[in-house]
């Protein structure tokens, strides 16, 4: 069995600071991390490997800088990993961020699972994985929170919906984009890290997945952020005390307005 | 861009019944149709789509309603809602369409998006029309709510976007409104699905904290599972949905599905109470968008008063039986 696990290099969100003075968020100095969410897939990934054997392959697209991210994956597990790298890459919107993974992926030999996160936690939009799948034309099989082991070239999932969840069966090869409750992420170990350290990881550029120049970065992309704003997420809390009784009750007479004014009751 | 016209909203039903998310995307849909001099569709893709339900949409704002009504689009599955949604575009050629962020709407609208390569918004709040160019701008906020980023799609047709639950209110039903319901097929392949539905596990209320309009969250400071019936009488006085910090889901309190936050759910309800919770920027990247918060917190500089616009510095199981009581004497739930 073959796995391809494409993940994301993504500014530590825990890093970040709010400015006092303005409300809104710092990001300067955060250090750059695997996105939290990718480490769901690349656990199923290697817990499917564990139990049935399979070669993880982790893919990125990223400046050179994600190679770091990669060998992250590899430290946990994963057999081997593909940077992709170019200056023509770069300013891609997930439409064209989907159609160059797609290329690496076709490139390497369609496997017979794509594992992604749900989302990145720093654009947030969900939208890669999915696109992945439309680009390949597999099934796609979104927000799943638990996964049999594949047998017969075909496999069962549970899927997060808003009311409950889903049991659903594909076809192998498929994609699917994964929640947290799916697995618990294990740690790099230190022979995993040593391995990463040594291998050698191959980086690839638009003519190694035959892309169409014309579909990458920011001009291959339909999508243009036109105005960037730093909306002023502090609030002017109107502090209450609660230390003695007649504070307590005063606060909940307090609330108990404040909550009847916003109409919700 | 020529050939491309009309705005569409892709309204969620679910076992027949049209979804609310449906009459929040027709307050946006008119809205941009109005704007652009064009006529409002919502595409209804389902199986045995109650009738008043149909009607209502157009009391609501749509101009037309497009159906295709087929026992193999009953639920929701990626391959055939995304092969009859595309064959739809590439017949009618529509200039705009939004969905809701919705599981639904963020696992189909990507796969069509690639299909008929258009250019899609994540998750927007903001819906308006560019003067002068009548490009549809698409504002959606990013890096877990700390900016606002507003986007075009200059070049390409159609413009699609999911729009986040919660942001806009519903479009409400007028009287006499008029409007056609048009029963098209889909070619038979386009119904396929590669992938089966096997069965369904509801889970009820907990899984609703997106839909919410009030959210009572529980962090840390509950200190263990068993002190959550305490916050019972509140959640139940409120009629609200029950959330939780990372650190409450972690230590097995509470399933996922409540979680709130940068790897959970962000909510965007009228009311949040922060009960216990101290307030770190991935909790809030998956709240500081509600209405109106209120905290409470026994520590004075736990960092969730600085986004909250009630605080109370105190003791929760102290203030949450007061809260609650208080609002039962005033006749609550």
């Amino acid at each position: 069995m073959k796995i391809i696990v494409p993940i994301k290099q993504v500014p530590e969100t825990s890093a970040v600071r709010m400015d006092e003075a303005t409300g809104t968020i710092v990001r300067e100095g955060a250090k750059a991390i695997v996105n939290p969410l990718d480490l769901y897939a690349i656990e199923t990934a290697l817990m499917i490997k564990e139990a049935q054997g399979a070669r993880v392959t982790a893919l990125t697209m990223g400046p050179p800088s994600a190679i770091n991210a990669l060998k992250e994956a590899v430290a946990m597990g994963c057999d081997d990993a593909l940077l992709l790298t170019d200056k023509r890459f770069a300013g891609a919107d997930t439409w064209s961020t989907s159609y160059v993974l797609a290329c690496a992926i076709r490139k390497l030999g369609i496997p017979d699972l794509v594992i992604c996160g749900e989302r990145a936690t720093d654009g947030d939009t969900g939208q890669v994985g999915p696109g992945v799948a439309g680009w390949l034309g597999l099934p796609v099989l979104s927000y799943i929170a638990g996964v049999e082991l594949p047998e017969g070239g075909r496999m069962r999932v549970r899927r997060m919906v808003e009311d409950g969840y889903e049991v659903l069966e594909t076809p192998l090869p498929a994609l699917l984009t994964v929640v947290k409750e799916v697995a618990n992420p294990r740690l790099p170990t230190l022979r995993g890290k040593q391995r990463a350290k040594k291998l050698e990881i191959p980086v690839w550029k638009p003519e190694d997945i035959d892309a169409e120049v014309v579909n990458l970065g920011l001009k291959g992309s339909p999508t243009r952020v036109v105005k960037i704003h730093r909306p002023k997420v502090g609030r002017a809390c109107e502090k209450l005390p609660a230390g003695d009784a007649a504070a307590l009750d005063a606060a909940s007479r307090k609330l108990a307005a404040v909550i009847v004014g916003t109409g919700v009751l | 861009m020529d050939g491309y016209a009309g705005v569409w909203i892709l309204a969620e039903q679910k076992d027949g019944r049209i979804q609310r998310i449906s009459h929040e995307l027709l307050t946006r849909g008119r809205a941009l149709a109005d704007k652009r001099g064009a006529p409002l569709t919502a595409v209804v893709l389902g199986w045995r789509v109650a009738q008043p339900d149909l009607d209502d949409l157009i009391a609501r704002g749509a101009d037309r309603v497009l159906l295709v009504d087929d026992e193999r689009l009953a639920h929701f599955l990626p391959d055939s809602f995304a092969a009859c949604l595309g064959h739809l575009i590439r017949t009618e050629r529509p200039e705009i369409i939004i969905a809701g962020a919705t599981s639904t709407g963020r696992t189909l609208m990507p796969l069509v998006a690639v299909q008929v390569g258009a250019g899609l918004t994540a998750d927007c709040t903001i819906l308006d029309i560019e003067e002068g160019s009548g490009h549809l701008l698409q504002t959606r906020p990013a890096i877990g709510g700390n900016i606002l980023a507003t986007i075009n799609c200059p070049d390409h047709r159609p413009q699609m976007a999911t729009v986040r639950p919660r942001s806009t209110p519903v479009a409400l039903p007028a009287a006499g409104r008029k409007g056609e319901i048009v029963r098209t097929g889909a070619v038979a392949e386009a119904l396929e699905s590669r992938v089966v539905r096997i069965s369904f596990e509801e889970t009820g209320e907990e899984n609703e904290l997106g839909e919410a309009d009030v959210v009572v969250a529980v962090g840390r400071g509950i200190k263990r599972a068993e002190n959550l019936k305490l916050v019972q009488p509140l959640v139940q006085a409120l009629g609200a949905a029950l959330g939780a910090s990372r650190d409450v889901i972690d230590r097995g309190w509470l399933s996922y599905p409540h979680q709130i936050g940068l790897s959970g759910k962000t909510v965007n309800p009228k009311l949040y109470i922060a009960l216990g919770i101290s307030g770190a920027i991935q909790h809030l990247a998956g709240m500081q968008t509600a209405e109106t918060i209120i905290a409470v917190n026994s520590d004075p500089d736990a960092q969730i008063f600085k986004v909250a616009d009630y605080g109370v510095v105190g003791d929760l199981f102290e203030v949450v039986p007061a809260l609650a009581q208080q609002l039962q004497r005033m006749g609550g739930r």
